[in-house]
């Protein structure tokens, strides 16, 4: 049969196996040689929420999902177009996911009775041999066999070489996209470099499914989706908390401070932490700490000491941090409170992305606490999201909680990564000399209401902090009732000034005046700007921000909602932004929440549109 | 090893440049005025600049410590100085950093943190004002309290069992652990010494009276009357003698310390337990002579002194050790390098 070649804008695929069946390295691989191939691209892991979930049973499913085009790509897509299933669980599971009349790779031996009952199908139902996807182009191969037969000769033992299955797939996916081998060949070669026998393996499996494709006539179409146009530049692929922890380090290096890393391991914000310990060699110090209290008060130490002070949590873990931060913010001292949102509230969702802890962020504490929050919007905008949170820390001389999401942390998309030269600058000013004649005054304001920054060691301005009420600049203790007012309106001020000198909100898309203005936060960008863009292709009226300074709110907000008939704020919660925009604004804007652990489509979004401009 | 920091060019100051501008607002007769003045007199012969200093507290009565010592210092919240001074040393290794606590602090809401403090071993000093009772809040049985304390909030007696505060550090792989009384300046300022030149975190235990909420707490090992009978001061190399006139000792017999009547013929202080702080099983047995209030034939003494001390490795300077290895190995870090990453494309 002659094979056709077919040129497609944008593919989705659905990378979906038992924990084991080695997915998550299956798509990071497809993606990185989409990457440098130069397709757009966004993708998003979906691991069990059981480290060890029971084989072939549908909670140990593991999945990653890939977006890649020759378009501009906004989220790691709605519906997949095509789903590899390596079991009979990891189909099941992901059936709701996959378009109609999608493309099904299914591992045949993955579906035998055992997996069949695992995956809880009725007694003889076999969906790959009953029929019931005749809607859908089903490619059936039996993987195991294909590649033990590929290691008919291989030493190795029959566990080793069927762990290399994946690059059996793995080499058909990319003979059926047309890919090159080159980045998996040098991958391979440097993981396995001490292991010859597992190196050659692999690689023969991975040429085995390529050649599979070539010479069977098990797929007759193949699909060719050309580099994206994308702005000029050099562009690597990063991860959120990945763009997190690198972002940490290049503002450590731009301020000249050491950076201390204080945390406890949780779910999804543990990475930052894997991240950073390899880099001791630029002076970062990460520090393990007994638990989540001890790990936000060491910083405030180091930070007392002089460093770069972070420390990162999930929302369990940044509530036990809540009292610290108090303290942090009485101290005046600078650090960046990281939290990784995940599905709550208590242990909630671990693994699962949301976003609600705007709350927590902005008022999760006791007594009149304000402190600055920025949220990131992308995977890579988590980099200059923490870069900006830690220059505004230091030189405003305050904690700034950054708030990510579970969505960003493992998401992927190329980015047009900066010169450490292009960075802006982070001044720090450290007190030399007493600035009140013979006395030092810790709390003296200066333009930004920014205390100065007296280091131990630092002769002659010894000074004492802590967490009563001081006096407004002695910073000794005082009860007096006017002096506390006095501190309670300083320090909301100081946060508030900090819009002074944050960039204005900007526009994403569309008009500066309109019908609907569709205002999303953090990670909810992606799916608006696809919903937008969608919406506008089709003649809808509609313009999209999205704001990054959650605290203090970008001075012309209001200016922007109020050019608009109609707002509409889609969450990843029950509508914490939407209360705050209407009752610091007084519009009435909608709300589209959602709250399942997962993040927005772009077609969610559009509904909501159309609902609303078809009124 | 024993060192002190010493800056020689570093001008020298005295008690009295310890002591700030702000008021001392402790209860009249509080034993933490004894301390806070055998504090003051001992900085500054420790040949740290004064600047180098930092005292770091918590909440409690002791922890307004630091409001009165005209070094660095923070009063951060409940249970916490520990925590916030552990992230201090380790980025500040060239500071001397003193935490201020209480019973309350480091053992009830602070309990994790002080006990990791002790296994990491940082090159700090602890000084646990141990008063039997939380003063602050005017009053309740404390984590140190006895059995049967009659509190505000335990009418009827306190049916917790408490701490023993050295078996506790001793568990926990404390490198140094100590023992002395607010009433006795002399012993104090000594133990102040031992404890800051160990190379390592230093736990000393200061009995602390409490005049208004659990007065004369410790008073059989302070009062003349009872002192020598109660107290035993231990001291390295020395045998394990008190008593009236020194008569009685402490001898091991197998694990189990023994009381010796030194006046009675055929016994001599030869024979006797030779105090060594490094020896760690000793120094355990020695941690359980707690047993002030049921007063029988085998009643001990209750020690003070130094314990135990042990040479290991600081925190801090493992810590730095891995940096300037990373260092070695890698070459000092390069921010473009880390920000292109490892595969990179050009889009024309
Ligand atoms: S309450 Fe007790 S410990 Fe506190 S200051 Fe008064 S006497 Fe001292």
């Amino acid at each position: 049969m002659e094979q056709r070649n077919q040129v497609l804008d944008n593919v989705i695929i659905k990378f979906a196996g038992d924990s084991g069946d080695g997915m998550q390295l299956t798509g990071t691989q497809f993606t990185n040689t989409a990457a440098l191939f130069g397709n757009d691209l966004s993708t998003f892991p979906d691991f069990p929420a059981e480290i060890r979930a029971p084989q072939g049973t549908i909670p140990g499913v593991s999945g990653y999902q890939l977006h890649f085009g020759s378009v501009n790509i906004f989220t790691p897509g709605d519906e997949c177009d095509v789903l590899v299933a390596m079991n009979a669980a990891a189909l099941k599971a992901n059936m709701r996911h996959l378009k109609k009349g999608g493309t099904i790779i299914a591992n045949s031996d993955g579906f035998d009775h055992k997996n069949l009952r695992l995956a809880n199908y009725t007694d003889g139902a076999n969906p790959i041999v009953d029929g019931t996807l005749d809607s859908y182009h089903l490619i059936t191969i039996d993987v195991t066999k294909m590649t033990r037969a590929a290691l008919a000769e291989s030493t190795l033992g029959i566990k080793e070489i069927d762990r290399a299955k994946n690059m059996f797939v793995l080499g058909f996916l990319y003979w059926m996209y047309n890919r090159n081998m080159d980045f998996t060949f040098k991958f391979l070669t440097e993981k396995f470099s001490k292991k010859q026998d597992i190196l050659d393996a692999n690689l023969k499996v991975l040429q085995a499914g390529y050649n599979y494709g070539d010479t069977t006539e098990t797929a007759t179409t193949r699909f060719t989706v050309n580099p994206a146009q994308m702005p000029p530049g050099v562009y690597r692929n990063i991860m959120g908390n990945q763009a997190a922890a690198i972002g940490l380090v290049a503002a450590s290096q731009k301020s000249g401070l050491e950076l201390f890393y204080g945390t406890y391991p949780i779910t999804p914000a543990t990475d930052i932490l894997h991240e950073l310990a390899k880099y001791k060699n630029f002076g970062v110090k990460t520090f393990q700490a007994e638990d989540e209290i001890a790990a936000i008060c060491a910083t405030i130490g180091a930070s007392f000491g002089g460093k770069l002070a972070v420390t990162a949590s999930s929302g369990p873990g940044i509530a036990l941090k809540a009292e610290a931060m108090g303290l942090a913010l009485m101290l005046e001292l600078p650090l960046v409170i990281i939290n990784v949102q995940r599905g709550g509230p208590s242990t909630g969702l671990p693994t699962k992305t949301e976003q609600s802890d705007l709350f927590q962020a902005l008022y999760g504490r006791n007594g009149e606490a304000p402190i600055p929050v920025i949220a990131s919007m992308s995977p890579a905008d988590c980099f200059h999201a923490v870069y900006e949170a830690c220059r505004l820390a230091i030189e405003f001389m305050t904690p700034v909680i950054f708030l990510s999401d579970g969505f960003l942390a493992n998401g992927s998309e190329p980015w047009r990564f900066p010169k450490a030269d292009d960075l802006t600058p982070i001044t720090t000013k450290f007190a030399t000399e007493k600035n009140d004649g013979e006395r030092y005054l810790p709390y003296k304001r200066d333009e930004k209401l920014a205390r100065p920054w007296a280091l131990p060691g630092t002769a002659g301005l010894e000074h004492r902090i802590g967490g009563l009420e001081k006096q407004h600049e002695t910073g000794n203790i005082s009860y007096d009732p006017e002096n506390h007012e006095f501190m309670v309106k300083m320090r909301a001020a100081k946060v508030a000034r900090i819009a002074d000198f944050t960039p204005p909100q900007k526009l994403d898309s569309g008009n500066e005046k309109g019908k609907l203005l569709i205002l999303g936060w953090g990670s909810t960008y992606g799916p608006i700007k696809g919903a937008v863009r969608d919406a506008r292709e089709k003649g809808y009226d509609v313009s999209h921000a999205q704001v990054r300074y959650m605290n203090p709110l970008p001075k012309n907000l209001g200016e922007i909602l109020y050019s608009f008939d109609q707002v509409l704020i889609p969450e990843m919660n029950t509508g914490q932004l939407l209360s705050i925009i209407r009752d610091k604004y007084m519009i009435p804007a909608i709300g589209l929440n959602k709250v399942k652990g997962m993040p927005f489509s772009s077609s969610e979004i559009l509904v909501k549109i159309e609902e609303l401009q078809k009124k | 090893m024993e060192t002190t920091t010493q800056n020689p060019e570093s001008p020298k100051f005295t008690s009295k440049d310890l002591v700030t501008d702000q008021e001392v607002r402790w209860c009249p007769g509080c034993g933490d005025y004894s301390i806070l003045k055998q504090v003051q007199t001992v900085v500054p012969e420790l040949g740290i600049p004064r600047e180098n200093i930092v005292f770091i507290s918590g909440i409690g009565c002791s922890s307004r410590f630091p409001y009165y010592m005209e070094t660095y210092g923070m009063h951060s919240i409940h249970g916490r100085a520990t925590a916030v001074a552990s992230g201090l040393k380790a980025s500040r290794p060239d500071l001397s950093v003193w935490i201020v606590t209480g019973d309350g602090d480091s053992m009830s809401i602070g309990g994790n943190h002080f006990i990791h403090l002790l296994r990491r071993n940082f090159n700090v000093n602890i000084l646990l004002f141990n008063n039997e009772i939380y003063g602050l809040t005017k009053g309740q049985y404390s984590p140190t309290s006895e059995e049967g304390k009659v509190t505000k909030s335990t009418p009827m007696g306190s049916i917790d069992h408490p701490f023993n505060p050295f078996a506790l550090a001793m568990g926990a792989e404390g490198s140094f652990i100590a023992r002395s009384m607010d009433r006795d300046p002399v012993h104090l300022k000594e133990m102040l010494r031992r404890t800051n030149s160990h190379q390592g975190t230093s736990f000393l235990e200061i009995y602390q009276n409490c005049n208004v909420f659990n007065d004369g707490a410790f008073e059989i090992f302070t009062e003349k009357s009872s002192k020598k009978e109660e107290a035993i001061f231990v001291e390295n190399g020395m045998p394990l003698i008190y008593g009236q006139d020194g008569t009685k000792g402490i001898k091991l017999d197998g694990f189990h310390p023994k009381i010796v009547d030194l006046t009675v013929e055929g016994n001599s202080a030869n024979d006797l337990w030779i105090h060594d702080e490094s020896d760690r099983v000793k120094a355990g047995i020695l941690s359980r002579f707690f047993d002030r209030h049921e007063k029988g034939v085998d009643h001990l003494p209750r020690p003070f002194g130094v314990f135990y001390k042990e040479d290991r490795k600081c925190y801090e300077e493992a810590m730095n050790d891995q940096v300037v290895e990373a260092i070695a190995k890698k070459g000092a870090g390069n921010l473009d390098k880390l920000l292109q990453g490892r595969e990179i494309w050009e889009i024309h």
